[in-house]
């Protein structure tokens, strides 16, 4: 699905993303985590394609991102973008049906009858009772669902989410990581997250791919990436690590060094 | 649509000399080539009507029409909803290109065409020095667009202003053409003005949903397949045109783009599928009401237009303004 080779991207003399090379298979759920600065964002722009590397190579299907006219590519690549949406005066339903445009043709219209889809994305979403109001009037939590469902309505065969949870709380973190799950297992989406919290990584991911300062510090599934030792060279900080009693999955305990 | 027309036939009754409605109904119906038979009014009503006022209306209806639509793209495009031909600084740029070909006697030298298309070159070249003073770091803050903007616009208007200094004979052609009249412009206007709407419209309006998608950010756009840079290019220059067109033959009218794509807005909410083709005809409307007060305000004296649109168009900028402090002071 995916392929970085040798990705290098510079940005004002300084390389940002240096040398990459790595695959993400089709069906499976991949987290890019590092500290800040590490190039996570860049390199999900580098697959979106609307940026291009500076050298080396990063195919879609085996065909450089860049080199997709927009419109195609947005058939089947979609992109939940940080910070969500500001209030513009549309309802939820008209935002969300904004996913179709790539399908539509410059009048407007679609072939395919869209409302049966746009109905059941509303549901699993949690957001058929807020369908007709603006998204002015939501919380932040809600507008992200709706964005979630403006992406899932676009039917992607691969998503990438640039740190969906950052500025909601945890009732709303869990809740849209666990509607991307389930939509992911359902249709076989390949999805690429770039996430802040290591313990929603581990829980949620399959593979994780750790950057530093540009570079792959490691790759490999959860258990492999989240140890001790590896915690404290790419973020400079101790931590224990422990399993989640109920998952099993390993998580993170913060460790203050003046105590 | 509706309202559009009876503005016409109303505003076409209204004047220095008033003729009744019914009479300015049946000179028109009479006017069309199956339509035969005499209604016996005076000569001089037909020609008031058919010679006088009727090219001047329609006109007017145009220019709304082309500053209102360019608003809205301008507003779309660069999601700044404070952004229009005037702010921006574009209608002044245009005016610089039409005023020199006005003051050195070339309006004609490649036909009816030569000052909207030397108008719409110091236009463009206008909107990239705006774009230019108001970046940093890539970035464009709305205020700061239209602060460029608005400085760019003293300054070439008071080279305008020094340009029609320059020369005696044609000092009040240009001083008045300056201040935006329609007064005395016949159906030869109507002509220039026209193709220019005919084929801005139709762009706009096949670019409408992407400006949806726009809303959201030009990254946002991009990922759900607009090409973000082609429809920020198209819509920046069909807009231009459109200012260009209307500047070069009435002038600077200021604030028609950006009050009329905002009361449209208000009406019919953020969707510029609607917007679009609704600007066109509130902007008509706006533009015909204003020209109409131009002319019969002060009895036998006529306002210039620019003047009239100032009136109500600054003002209501302030009004946008003060509710981007409040609604900013309230989220932060």
């Amino acid at each position: 699905m995916i392929e970085a080779r040798c990705l290098t991207k510079v940005l004002d003399g300084t390389a940002v993303m240096d040398n990459l090379s790595f695959r993400m298979e089709e069906g499976g759920m991949y987290g890019i985590i590092g500290p800040n600065g590490a190039g996570k964002s860049t390199l999900l722009s580098l697959i979106s394609g609307v940026e291009k590397p500076t050298s080396g190579e990063l195919l879609l299907k085996g065909k450089p991102a860049s080199d997709y006219p927009r419109k195609e590519l947005a058939k089947w690549v979609a992109v939940l973008q940080q910070g969500g949406l500001i209030p513009a005066g549309f309802t939820v339903r008209e935002v969300a049906a904004m996913g179709r445009f790539p399908f539509q043709s410059w009048l407007g219209e679609e072939k395919r009858d869209v409302s049966e889809l746009l109905a059941r994305t509303l549901a699993q979403t949690a957001l058929t009772e807020l369908a007709d109001r603006s998204i002015d009037r939501l919380s932040g939590g809600e507008r992200q669902r709706v964005a979630l469902a403006k992406v899932m309505i676009q039917e992607p065969q691969l998503l990438l989410l640039d740190e969906p949870t950052t500025y909601l709380d945890i009732g709303y973190q869990v809740q849209l990581l666990d509607m991307v799950k389930s939509w992911q297992r359902q249709n076989r989406v390949t999805v690429v997250a770039v996430l802040h919290d290591l313990n929603l990584a581990a829980h949620y991911c399959d593979q994780l791919l750790v950057l530093q300062q540009g570079r792959i510090v490691a790759t490999g599934s959860p258990e492999e990436v989240m140890v001790p030792s590896l915690i404290e060279q790419v973020y400079g900080t101790q931590a224990v690590i422990v399993n989640h009693p109920v998952t099993g999955k390993p998580q993170l305990l913060l460790q203050p060094s003046s105590l | 649509m509706l309202l559009l027309a009876a503005s016409i036939v109303i505003s076409l009754s209204i004047g220095t000399s008033n003729l009744p409605l019914r009479e300015v109904w049946s000179i028109l119906i009479h006017q069309l080539p199956f339509v035969s038979g005499d209604g016996g009014w005076d000569e001089s009503s037909i020609v008031i009507v058919t010679d006088v006022r009727l090219p001047r209306i329609l006109l007017a209806v145009l220019i709304g029409a082309c500053l209102s639509l360019a608003g809205a793209g301008f507003q779309g495009v660069l999601r700044n909803p404070l952004a229009d031909p005037f702010t921006l600084g574009v209608a002044s740029g245009c005016s610089v290109g039409a005023a020199f070909m006005i003051l050195f006697g070339y309006q004609t030298v490649a036909g009816i065409w030569s000052i909207p298309i030397v108008a719409f070159i110091t236009g463009i070249i206008t909107l990239a020095i705006v774009f230019m003073l108001a970046r940093s770091r890539g970035a464009m803050n709305v205020e700061t667009l239209i602060l460029s903007g608005v400085i760019v616009q003293a300054f070439l208007s008071a080279f305008v202003s020094l340009m029609s200094t320059l020369t005696n004979d044609v000092v009040n052609e240009i001083m008045f053409w300056l201040m935006g009249s329609i007064s005395s412009r016949g159906w030869e206007h109507t002509q220039v003005v026209l193709p220019f709407l005919l084929i801005g419209l139709p762009v706009l309006i096949r670019y409408a949903q992407s400006l949806n998608l726009f809303v959201f950010g030009e990254r946002h756009a991009a990922y759900l397949g607009v090409d973000a840079e082609r429809t920020k290019l198209i819509v920046l220059v069909v807009s231009t045109l459109l200012t260009a067109a209307a500047v070069s033959v009435t002038g600077v009218v200021g604030f028609v783009g950006l009050v009329i794509p905002h009361l449209i807005r208000l009406v019919v909410g953020p969707d510029y599928r609607l917007i679009v083709p609704l600007s066109v005809i509130g902007g008509g409307i706006y533009l015909l009401w204003s020209d109409t007060l131009a002319r019969v305000a002060m009895g036998g004296r006529e306002i210039p237009l620019g003047v009239v649109t100032a009136l109500i168009g600054a003002p209501f900028f302030a009004y946008l303004l003060y509710k981007r402090k409040v609604v900013k002071g309230g989220a932060a």
